[in-house]
């Protein structure tokens, strides 16, 4: 299946939610609304309090449940979603954060390290396509 | 109080990458694919995302603490060390490879297909591996 064309207004009015959702949790929590961290905490007793974060990610999750994923455009067969989602984590946790953690929280905090963070998983997530665009493995 | 606010920041940012329609694998690739038929939303997404919560991060700088009196738990220091690098490059490929990131993985759960649990539960066994080597 390939991509639709998302409508500009739904572009940033979804971006804009996730930043009133990033925003709400530093503002009245202190913490930082990033989906790999808080899925690492939540996975382990001795990592801090589990409960916060086990309500984050059990909220995150009800939406979908509730009206649907909507469409789903599988970009990989299932072995392959076991090597990229063990990468994904891997990489998460090594790095200190994702797409949430730094990309959105870490750069509206200005972080240096974020920034980074982020222009190296775009640029290598862009090899990577770019790479299987030209030699198709599946 | 406080995993209510949880709660309620999950369902806000849940709501957000389903409108944005960053649940759909395909769509992220669209961006990602710039030898291909790229397309920026995710890019527009991103920019409205940081730019809500900038202000937010600004004030709680300011202020020293959350608005309720919390130390705030920002992201670790300034220095560019090799796990940064090595991790986020790693997260890079695997992202790029499945049109997947770890909020987009968990809300893809909910569609019950084998895909989505094989991911996550590669996502899951991922954590636990970065915790086995990551240094302290």
């Amino acid at each position: 299946m390939s991509a639709g064309a998302i409508p500009l207004w739904q572009s940033l009015a979804g971006g804009a939610l996730i930043g009133a959702a990033a925003a709400a949790l530093i503002l009245l929590n202190g913490e930082v609304a990033g989906v790999s961290g808080i899925l690492d905490r939540a996975l382990h007793r001795s990592f801090g309090e589990q409960r916060w974060r086990l309500a984050f990610l059990l909220g995150l999750v009800l939406p979908a449940v509730f009206a649907g994923p909507g469409p789903i455009g599988w970009q990989a067969s299932a072995p392959s979603l076991a090597v990229t989602g063990l990468l994904v984590g891997f990489g998460t946790r090594l790095g200190s954060g994702c797409t949430s953690g730094h990309g959105v929280c870490g750069v509206a905090n200005l972080s240096l390290r974020s920034l980074v963070a982020t222009l190296t998983f775009i640029s290598t997530a862009m090899l990577a396509v770019a790479f299987r665009h030209a030699w198709p493995l599946q | 109080m406080t995993a209510i606010v949880a709660f309620l920041a999950g369902a806000l940012f849940g709501c957000g990458l389903l409108l944005s329609g960053m649940t759909n694998p395909a769509n992220v690739m669209a961006f990602l694919d710039v030898t291909g038929d790229w397309r920026p939303a995710l890019a527009f997404t991103m920019a409205a995302a940081v730019a809500v919560a900038l202000p937010a991060y600004a004030l709680t700088r300011n202020h020293g603490t959350s608005l309720r009196g919390h130390a705030i738990r920002t992201i670790d220091g300034t220095r560019l060390d090799s796990s940064l690098l090595l991790g986020s490059a790693i997260f890079g490929v695997g992202w790029g490879l499945s049109g997947i990131c770890p909020g987009p993985g968990l809300i893809l759960l909910s569609s019950r297909t084998l895909k989505a649990f094989v991911f996550v539960g590669g996502l899951v066994a991922g954590v636990f591996a970065a915790n086995a080597v990551r240094p302290k």
